[in-house]
């Protein structure tokens, strides 16, 4: 059972959202960087989990990015995993992403991909789907629940006001999101451990954006709250109703 | 096939726009993607085009009421629960085959699972989360939800067929009137990829991300028994029901009801919050709400920042007033 899990590099939940350069690139000075939290608590952690139920998994992990990516990677393989691909270079673009992954994903002939159900900064959720198409794999989208037997999974995925449990036979993508796993801090000899494994960087397939950020904006300020005193509950009804006309 | 597109005329690229439903219902977000793809359609002088998979019980006329002109329709068992693969070979098929030059789906968990397969396909750059409508002055350029909701990035799409997956709610479920011609069509179905072993819906209650007012609990309430207040009120304003990270990790309440950064992101006309502080992540899954109550007994709760309207005060005593209140408006 070969495993692979996509990582990608994400600023932290707290990171304060700003741009530069005309609003055209993201202001990354001081921002501290975070694996995907959806790639790291779901994804990876659950890819843990089924090493270690099964210590014959050989377990990959991938990103797609800069050397800027490697610490970020290291962390990840602080928690686990054999050793991690990174391949190196750089785009906004989920199609080229998952190009690069589905190259990668090709050679190594993987049972079962992983990845978070979105990143928290571009929200493509996107990656995932592309690739399955790429590999003509099944793909099960926002996993809450997955059950190895054998070549076959159980997947419990969301469904628009409820779930639903799927069957299916490797190899699969699946993205990952609450529910998969439960979070995990590195312990210092995964910390140590990870010091030592393999990270491989590979050069990208050639291939071409088809999408483009032009600029980026900020949302506009609110006016400012207005308050209404707790023994007042029918004023807060009557501006909810007449002024923001929302009941 | 009828021959709708005119390929010597560039300006005339059809819109197609993938109509989900579920247990033979179409489904709300639908409706605004359909009015948001017609947006697009009148933008480029075009027909909006609808494509349903599976059997569906309602009406599909009434897909006229959004701008739509014609409903394809194409009727298969296997097409009743989503497939990502096979329906992604099927709806590119269909693309293909209509020759649209725009597709439109929602954001939601079908569009989420089918769209980027689409894309692939048709070698079609996808915006996902999109806000509005494309700005055509230069190139093709869609806003679309980015880090969260914290800001938003305009996304130049360069291929020739475009795919977009609209945010629910960030449009409006605009109607006109009209009626759709509905055709039956005939495609090739693909076998399944993955087996349905069981679906469980959540009955009665309406869903988070459909819901037009959201009452959301968090720490404040001290314990999931007291969510009986939550619930009074919801149901008085026929609202869905939420809660924050904590509460949901305490597992006071069912990890459905989530909202925020690292759970469910809505963009409900009304959102009600109460005893949530208003923590950065929170408000990212949130902050697209047209109109944010905040009721809190501190009064420096970060929350009242975010918020248009906003009680200081305990819960335990404001909600259920509220709820008496919003009941003897409601009688009037």
């Amino acid at each position: 059972m070969k495993i692979l899990v996509c990582i990608s590099k994400t600023p932290d939940t707290t990171a304060k959202i700003a741009f530069k350069n005309n609003n055209t690139q993201f202001e990354d000075a001081g921002v501290q960087w975070i694996i995907n939290p959806y790639d790291e608590w779901y994804a990876l952690i659950k890819a843990i989990e089924l090493k270690e139920k099964d210590p014959s998994v050989i377990l990959h992990l991938i990103t797609v990015g800069g050397a800027d990516c490697d610490v970020i990677i290291r962390k990840a393989l602080a928690l686990g995993g054999d050793e991690a691909i990174r391949v190196d270079t750089e785009s906004d673009d989920s199609y080229v992403i998952a190009t690069q992954i589905a190259a990668v994903a090709k050679e190594g002939s993987y049972d079962l991909i992983f990845t978070g159900k979105e990143t928290i900064d571009y929200n493509g959720s996107a990656v995932g789907g592309m690739l399955a198409e790429m590999l003509q794999m099944p793909y099960i989208a926002l996993a809450t629940q997955f059950e190895l037997n054998g070549s076959q999974a159980k997947v419990t995925r969301e469904i628009e006001g409820g779930e639903e449990v799927d069957e299916v036979t490797l190899p699969a993508v699946i993205s990952c999101q609450k529910g998969m796993a439960e979070q995990r801090i590195p312990n210092m000899r995964g910390i140590m451990a990870a010091r030592t494994k393999p990270l491989k960087v590979v050069a990208p397939v050639a291939t071409e954006a088809l999408t483009h950020i032009v600029q980026y904006e900020l949302p506009p300020a609110k006016a400012g709250v207005k308050l209404v005193t707790a023994d007042d509950v029918a004023t807060l009804v009557k501006l909810l109703h007449e002024e923001a006309k929302v009941i | 096939m009828p021959n709708i597109f005119h390929s010597k005329n560039k300006k005339n690229m059809s819109v197609l726009i993938f109509i989900d439903q579920s247990d033979g219902h179409l489904k709300k977000a639908s409706f605004e993607a359909a009015a948001y793809g017609a947006a697009i359609a009148k933008q480029f002088n075009t027909n909006a085009l609808a494509l349903v998979l599976g059997n569906v019980a309602d009406d599909l006329t009434q897909l006229g009421n959004y701008g739509i002109s014609k409903v394809y329709q194409a009727q298969n068992d296997s097409f009743n629960h989503v497939d990502a693969l096979v329906f992604a070979q099927v709806i590119a098929a269909v693309v293909k085959q209509l020759e649209a030059s725009v597709v439109v789906f929602s954001h939601t968990q079908t569009g989420k699972a089918v769209a980027p397969g689409v894309a692939v396909q048709l070698k079609a750059g996808l915006v996902a989360g999109a806000c509005a409508l494309p700005d055509t002055t230069n190139g093709f350029v869609v806003k679309k939800t980015v880090f969260s909701g914290k800001a938003f990035a305009l996304v130049n799409i360069t291929t020739p067929i475009k795919v977009i997956t609209l945010n629910p709610n960030s449009f409006g479920v605009q109607t006109t009137t009209g009626n759709a011609t509905v055709e039956a069509l005939d495609v090739e179905v693909p076998a399944a990829s993955v087996k349905i072993l069981a679906t469980n819906k959540v009955s009665g209650e309406v869903p988070l991300s459909e819901a037009d007012i959201v009452v959301s609990g968090g720490r404040g309430l001290k314990g999931p028994e007291n969510w009986g207040m939550i619930e009074d009120l919801a149901h008085v304003l026929h609202a869905a029901t939420a809660c924050s990270r904590p509460v949901a990790d305490a597992h006071w309440r069912p990890h459905h009801e989530h909202v925020g950064q690292t759970g469910v992101q809505i963009a409900p006309n009304l959102y009600i919050a109460i005893g949530i502080s208003g923590a950065i992540q929170h408000l990212a899954g949130v902050n697209r709400s047209k109109t944010i109550v905040v009721i809190n007994k501190d009064p420096e709760a970060p929350f009242f920042k975010a918020a248009d309207y906003g009680i200081v005060g305990d819960a335990f005593e404001v909600v259920p007033k509220l709820t008496a209140a919003i009941k003897e408006m409601r009688s009037k």
